[in-house]
């Protein structure tokens, strides 16, 4: 069976609605082998495997298993076939230990806790995990869930085993952890697929990698034979010189200073330790580290939406008359200060937008309260739409078209207009070219130095390093919610900034 | 392990676009048609004619004057009920409390109409008891809103218990405190003073309906107020992004959603029973939630609906007398129409592929 | 004490009906479907356990009847009729994905409307009164202890002296908690409904499971109609003295935190507190408010667990929400 294919897929294509998420695609899944599948967020990774795991079914083309033309209906099939799959979202019922989880839908066996917590010890043992099989999913870490996960599906005897996106959420030594377990596998003759965009990992771990490129297939390679630069021309079709225009604004200004915020999520974790940096008016602040170092808290603690557990934001207007202390204010009273603050974030159509609405109705979450009447004024939002509309070169048949249905391009030019358009002094970005086509990532580049030149405080958070290396003119890098330094991105290096993301660079190396 | 080879599903589902409006109207009404013959069924057991059974209940609320003024009567309650809940719904906060804020309104109304009905002039007196009606049920249902909004506590479960809650101190004062000859166990009919003066033979309720649907309409779809529960509906976080206080946005729709119910309360006991009994919602709050959802959370089309209702409702109690069908039926007719008009969404919002059709694709 | 012997016996009688109708909505709501169609397929259970148990009497003959059989009709037609409008809720919720709140109230207003409807239709068709003859009566009501049992002080009374049905819906309970905490259905069953997600992924049959639960769950509160109409009800047909019991069912099941063994007792303090202003006169207490007790307890349960927010007792994750799996 060694190093045999496991799974073939031949043509396959899948449609949501009008939008085209695989297209025709061709993949070999071999025993013996870590597979990356590799590409940009919504090239169609994660589509793609769910038709594998039972979640989706293709619209055209075929699966074969071992040579032979399967269907697969359900999750249910999937196991069948020796396919398991660790979504980036783990399934696990919160109630439940992770024994129950672990033995949720298998239909052979009768229930026999303590025989299950024996087999599930026994997996650990022989792979390198470590859980404790009857401790509650509520009380576990997230490395923890996932390590569930996958003896979940080791569990049930699959040999097949796809994981979309396993190290987002890891901190570098679990990393490491899961890897040590993924070459045990291969060893042990599984067939193992991951779902990335790190290209770091792609070549740590990997003997093959298959190119997805916005739904299409772009090829497989070796991974001994290829190199990061290979890799990337193939993801994004051309070589990353991204060529992006970065003025200096002269007369730069301090506009926030944050001094020791800490705050806690709700089940009491630290998600920000002391983070304490000042943003100017007039440059671009980059924000980077891996995903879940804080990024988000750190927004919503500026935009009051975040409870603050101690340190101080202060505001300064660009008459410079007061500061303004924003620790403790809501929202709406940071907004009744005058506080110029726009903020674009990481949730598009869940926090920025109102997805059942047209373009005007979701202009109006700015300007709504405006007006001494009790009626909304729609005149305003309409031009501010239509406007938009136009400058933008926004695709929507009318300005009453619900932004959900629109594409995620534009969604991101409905909203970041919005934020625009509101002449702040302080402009918050989460991810803000996530998911977007190089054209209208540009657009985006530009819109946010245009903001810069006028005097603008923009935080830029980011996941794409180069991005960060060419727009920002600072960079600060969060790790594990605190800072673990800020360099000016002028003068800094990929590898810099890696390192730092992953080690709290500047107190413990230095 | 099996490998056997298996065939795509027969059927499988997908989410539509977005159907033609004028078409999946036309569904809307061919599923109403459906459930009349659906509806068939239990006249049919009772041995008789569907159709003449038909023509009997439109006969029995529409055919004559006197009819068709206790059909309105049987409407207004569900209407305004309905009406109430729209901005919970929009909101997405299950409110199915309408029956206890219907009676706590009217226990409102009640106080003043036992108490002031001689000491206080006709129109102020009205005015009084609506406003009364007015705040104790808008308090009503702001008890459930607040403890949602601070505590995230089921909504649905806890308005449900607040209805029997309600009723239970009706059932109290009708044979304590307001209780009219000892023994009765009822409250005796009110002053005349307290009574709702009519307009074409129909107490004045009608137009006090007619005008919330015009507000409750512009309410949800031209007011600050409006906007701030359609985007909560949408999404909370949202909401919160916009600078919006979720919680006390929660806590104003629940108070004004129960100040309407309690209205129609007051519409209740001083237009349509002239006195409060533990019974006085009758139903209505529940009804009134099939009325609002099946409208759309539309005011002018959750007009139609409730007269749909009201007409069955009379139509059946008339069929029995002439038909001696039981009048259960209008239940059951009813019951079969909500079904079928909550099913027939299913068709507007979600495709079937059938398999033959993929194969010749492929 | 012989007033409070008294009256827990006499909540027993009540208790038991209410114990069909929790036990039943908690399976349903263990698969996630909050089913407010209670009040009617109660009321459907009481109309067709009677019309069942009334037409074995009238096909075999008044003299003829064994009483055993006639409550096993009985239950059977009230099962089948509390399972098909189950039945009815679940096509709507699951395969057609209607609101389940508005669809269960859908259902009560059908449910109570047919049985109303059967009522008045077998009272038309006698032409008086449906009713049983006594020695079937006496069959509902029948004591099925040793008299050494019943005797006993106090326990004899309480818990001995009960009609057949409460044994049954003690042993039900039972059960039903060993099927949730130690089978693999019911393992699955509550994963369906705290994550559907989860479930799906996990190669779990979500919308069997609901289906099942939801209709074998229908089933069993539509036997608690029965019981009353039986029991307390003497075996004639009153609607208006069944409104009510399925939604005090479903205030006990959050009063019960959806654990089955609670209904043991939660069941009986619900009757207790239900029948109790016959039976019980506090000088400072208005009898008549002793009704909202019931409620106005659950209100506070409700109150204090959301404030306390325990994981291990809230309401199955996925309460009151369809599922759609290529919605997410």
């Amino acid at each position: 069976m060694q190093n045999s294919s496991a799974i073939e897929l031949k043509g396959i294509t899948k449609r949501f609605g009008k939008v085209v998420a695989n297209d025709s695609i061709n993949l070999e899944i071999r025993r013996g082998e870590i597979l990356s599948l590799l590409g940009e967020n919504g090239s169609g990774k994660t589509t793609l495997m769910n038709m594998l795991s039972g979640i989706y079914q293709p619209d055209e083309g075929q699966i074969y298993a071992d040579g032979k033309q399967i269907s697969i209906t359900s999750p249910k099939d999937a196991f069948s076939y020796g396919i398991g799959m660790i979504h980036q979202h783990y399934h696990l019922v919160d109630v439940f230990t992770a024994a129950q989880n672990i033995i949720l839908g298998l239909s052979e066996e009768k229930l026999d806790i303590k025989n299950t917590n024996e087999k599930v010890k026994e997996i650990c043992s022989k792979y390198g995990f470590d859980i404790n099989p009857t401790m509650k999913v509520y009380d576990m870490s997230v490395s923890q869930k996932q390590t569930v996960e996958i003896v979940k599906v080791l569990y049930r005897g699959a040999d097949i085993l796809i994981l979309d996106e396993p190290t987002a959420v890891l901190t570098p030594q679990e990393t490491e952890k899961l890897f040590d377990v993924l070459r045990n596998m291969k060893k042990d003759g599984k067939a193992i697929v991951i779902i990335t965009h790190k290209l770091a990992e792609v070549m740590a771990i990997s003997d093959k990698v298959a190119v997805l490129r916005k739904g299409k297939y772009i090829g497989t390679v070796n991974t001994a034979e290829t190199n990061p630069q290979k890799l990337t021309d193939m993801m994004v079709g051309h070589s990353v010189t991204l060529n992006i225009d970065r003025p200096k604004y002269d007369n730069v200004k301090e506009r926030i200073v944050i001094n020791g915020l800490t705050c806690l999520d709700q089940e009491g974790i630290t998600k920000l330790n002391n983070v304490s940096f000042t943003a100017y008016g007039g440059e671009i602040l980059g924000v980077a580290g891996i995903a879940g170092s804080g990024q988000k808290e750190l927004l919503e603690c500026m935009t009051g939406l975040y409870p603050i557990k101690s340190g101080s934001i202060k505001y300064i207007p660009p008459e410079e008359d007061k500061e303004i202390e924003l620790v403790g204010l809501t929202p709406k009273k940071i907004r009744s200060l005058g506080v110029g603050m726009a903020f674009v974030p990481e949730d598009r159509l869940g926090m920025g937008l109102v997805g059942s609405m047209g373009m005007t109705n979701n202009m109006m979450l700015r300007s709504w309260k405006s007006g001494k009447t009790p009626f909304v004024n729609k005149k305003a939002p309409e031009a501010l739409a239509k406007k938009i509309w136009d400058d933008l070169e926004v695709v929507t048949p009318s300005t009453s078209f619900p932004v959900r249905r629109m594409s995620g391009g534009n969604i991101q030019k409905v909203l970041v207009g919005r934020e625009i358009a509101a002449m702040p002094n302080v402009l918050l970005t989460a991810y803000a070219v996530r998911g977007l086509d190089i054209n209208t990532s540009y657009t985006i580049y530009n819109l946010l130095t245009e903001q810069k030149m006028k005097g603008v405080a923009v935080v830029y958070i980011g996941e794409e390093l180069d991005v960060l290396l060419e727009l920002c003119d600072r960079i600060l890098v969060l790790c594990g919610g605190e800072v673990s330094g800020i360099v000016d991105a002028r003068n800094t290096t990929k590898e810099e900034i890696g390192l730092m993301m992953t080690s709290i660079g500047s107190k413990e190396a230095k | 392990m099996s490998a056997e080879v298996k065939k795509a599903p027969l059927i499988r589902l997908a989410k539509k676009d977005a159907m033609d409006p004028k078409k999946a109207w036309a569904i809307r009404v061919g599923s109403i048609l459906f459930a009349l013959i659906l509806g068939c069924i239990p006249i049919l057991i009772t041995g008789n004619n569907p159709i003449t059974a038909y023509i009997v209940i439109l006969q029995g609320s529409l055919g004559k004057t006197f009819y068709f003024k206790q059909t309105i009567k049987l409407a207004i309650p569900l209407l305004g009920t309905a009406l109430a809940i729209a901005p919970c719904f929009k909101m997405r906060f299950w409110n199915i409390g309408a029956e206890g804020q219907i009676t706590a309104g009217a226990i409102g109304a009640s106080f003043f109409a036992i108490y002031f009905a001689k000491s206080m002039p006709h129109v102020l007196l009205l005015i009084v008891m609506m406003a009364a009606a007015a705040l104790i049920g808008g308090i009503w249902a702001m008890i459930p809103g607040y403890f949602k909004a601070k505590y995230n506590t089921n909504e649905t479960l806890f308005t449900l218990m607040m209805n029997y809650i309600a009723i239970g101190i009706v059932a109290w004062l009708q044979g304590g405190p307001w209780e009219g000859r000892k023994g009765t166990q009822q409250i005796p009919l009110f002053d005349k003073n307290a009574y709702l003066p009519t307009v074409f033979g129909i107490h004045i309720g009608w137009i006090i309906v007619l005008v919330l649907v015009i507000l409750v309409h512009i309410y949800m779809n031209y007011t600050k107020q409006g906007y701030e529960v359609a985007v909560i509906g949408d999404s909370v976080n949202t909401a919160r992004y916009a600078g919006m206080n979720v919680g006390w946005i929660m806590v104003r729709t629940m108070l004004v959603s129960g100040a309407i119910c309690g209205i129609v309360g007051f519409i209740l006991v001083s237009g349509q029973n002239k006195t409060i009994t533990s019974n006085v919602a009758d139903g209505v709050g529940f009804t009134a939630i099939t009325v609002a959802w099946l409208g759309h959370l539309n005011a002018f089309a959750m007009i139609a609906i409730s007269l749909i209702l009201a007409i069955l409702e009379m139509g059946s109690s008339y069929l029995q007398q002439v038909l001696g069908v039981p009048s259960a039926i209008s239940e059951i007719v009813s019951g079969i129409l909500l079904f079928c008009m909550l099913g027939c969404e299913f068709f507007i919002n979600y495709q079937m592929i059938f398999r033959s059709k993929k194969e010749v694709k492929a | 004490m012989n007033t409070l012997v008294t009256l827990i016996a006499a909540a027993g009688t009540f208790g038991t009906v209410l114990m069909f109708g929790t036990l039943g909505e908690i399976l349903t709501e263990k698969s996630g479907n909050l089913n407010l169609g209670v009040e009617g397929i109660v009321f459907m259970g009481g109309a067709f356990g009677l019309a069942g148990a009334y037409s074995y009497e009238a096909l075999v003959g008044v003299g003829s009847s064994n009483g055993l059989i006639a409550i096993i009709v009985a239950a059977i037609s009230a099962f089948l009729a509390g399972a098909v409008a189950s039945a009815l809720f679940s096509f709507l919720t699951i395969t057609l994905r209607a609101n389940q709140n508005v669809t269960g109230l859908a259902l009560t207003i059908l449910g109570t409307g047919v049985a109303k409807f059967t009522g008045e239709y077998m009272r038309h068709k006698v032409g008086g009164f449906v009713t049983l003859s006594n020695p079937l009566k006496e069959a509902f009501t029948f004591v099925p202890m040793p008299n050494f049992l019943q005797n006993i002080p106090i326990i004899g009374k309480i818990l001995f002296s009960q009609s057949i049905f409460f044994y049954i819906a003690i042993i039900l309970a039972v059960a039903m908690h060993l099927f949730f905490q130690k089978t693999k259905t019911g393992l699955y069953l509550r994963s369906v409904g705290e994550s559907p997600v989860t479930a799906d992924a996990a190669g779990i049959n979500m919308v069997k499971y609901r289906y099942l639960a939801t209709i074998i769950g229908g089933g069993i509160s539509a036997i608690g109609g029965m019981v009353y109409v039986m029991t307390t009800g003497g075996c004639t047909w009153n609607e208006h003295s069944l409104a009510g019991i399925g939604w005090l069912a479903v205030a006990l099941v959050i009063f019960c935190m959806w654990k089955p063994l609670n209904v043991l007792w939660g069941a009986i303090l619900f009757g207790a507190l239900k029948i109790m202003y016959m039976r019980v006169v506090l000088p400072f207490f208005p009898t008549e408010l002793y009704k909202i007790l019931p409620y106005v307890v659950t209100v506070i349960v409700l109150i204090i667990t959301s404030m306390r927010n325990s994981r291990d007792k809230q309401p199955p994750a996925s309460l009151g929400l369809n599922y759609f799996r290529e919605d997410r």
